[in-house]
């Protein structure tokens, strides 16, 4: 089983690629390999509560994958509350998470 | 304290077009601050976020003179990170890729970077503990 932590970046009100990304994160986890994905920039939009596309990240959550959106995006977006299930984290987060040993960190 | 361990990042985006530029910046300090070294891989239109001439501006919609405006340039923000090295004890090692330089002539830039290559970000990224490669879009 491998680790992998996944940047999503864009958000899919902008780019239709987003929707994708969460199907290849969904199919690797689904593969059994332990898997983040972490919501930065425009990414966290969707994670936001009431979002039109919040169904993906509810569904990516249920698929016990964990999703942690940067704090620093949220603040920036006023985003209030997220999607149940979704948590912040701060920059020290990621990094540590990025340096875990044999973690595959593939940015979108 | 030193980690002894290493971060590659290879970055792409030109300076003040992208939020990919700062939050790689947020990554680097993120991970100088644990104590890791990083080394970063500036390719294409990243060979402008250390250039020297990089001026601030004032901004004349909201009427803000030069020094009220406090216009953040990358150059300066990554200046900062190479002394935040120097402070915990880590190595930053910017390589800026040369071709692209060329194309650009981009080569005067402020003290720290050094010109390299594709082959450097590959030596890096093998004796690395981790890699992020943050595309453009």
């Amino acid at each position: 089983m491998a680790k992998y932590l996944f940047i999503e970046s864009r958000d899919p009100f902008d780019s239709s690629d987003a929707v994708s990304f969460t199907e290849l994160v969904q199919g690797v986890a689904a593969r059994g390999n332990e898997t983040v994905l972490f919501l930065m920039q425009n990414g966290v939009l969707p994670a936001r509560k009431g979002s039109k596309h919040s169904d993906r990240i509810s569904q990516l959550l249920k698929s016990k994958i964990k999703v942690l959106a940067d704090d620093f995006a949220v603040k920036e977006r006023a985003i209030g509350k997220l999607v149940e299930g979704v948590e912040t984290a701060n920059m020290d987060q990621f990094v540590k998470l990025l340096m875990e040993s044999g973690t595959k960190a593939i940015w979108h | 304290m030193p980690s002894g361990k290493t971060l590659t990042v290879a970055i792409m985006d030109p300076p003040y077009e992208s939020a990919n530029s700062t939050t790689a910046l947020r990554v680097v300090q993120a991970a100088l601050n644990q104590g890791h070294n990083v080394t970063v891989f500036a390719y294409e239109g990243a060979v402008n976020l250390t250039m020297k001439e990089q001026k601030p501006h004032a901004n004349s919609v909201k009427g803000t003179t030069l020094e009220e405006e406090q216009h953040p340039t990358t150059k300066d923000w990554i200046a900062a990170l190479f002394k935040l090295a120097q402070e915990k004890g880590a190595k930053l090692d910017w390589i800026n890729c040369g071709l692209c330089v060329d194309e650009r002539g981009a080569g005067n830039w402020i003290e720290g970077p050094r010109r390299g290559s594709p082959a450097d970000f590959l030596a890096a990224s093998q004796v690395s503990q981790s890699t992020l490669v943050i595309p453009t879009k």
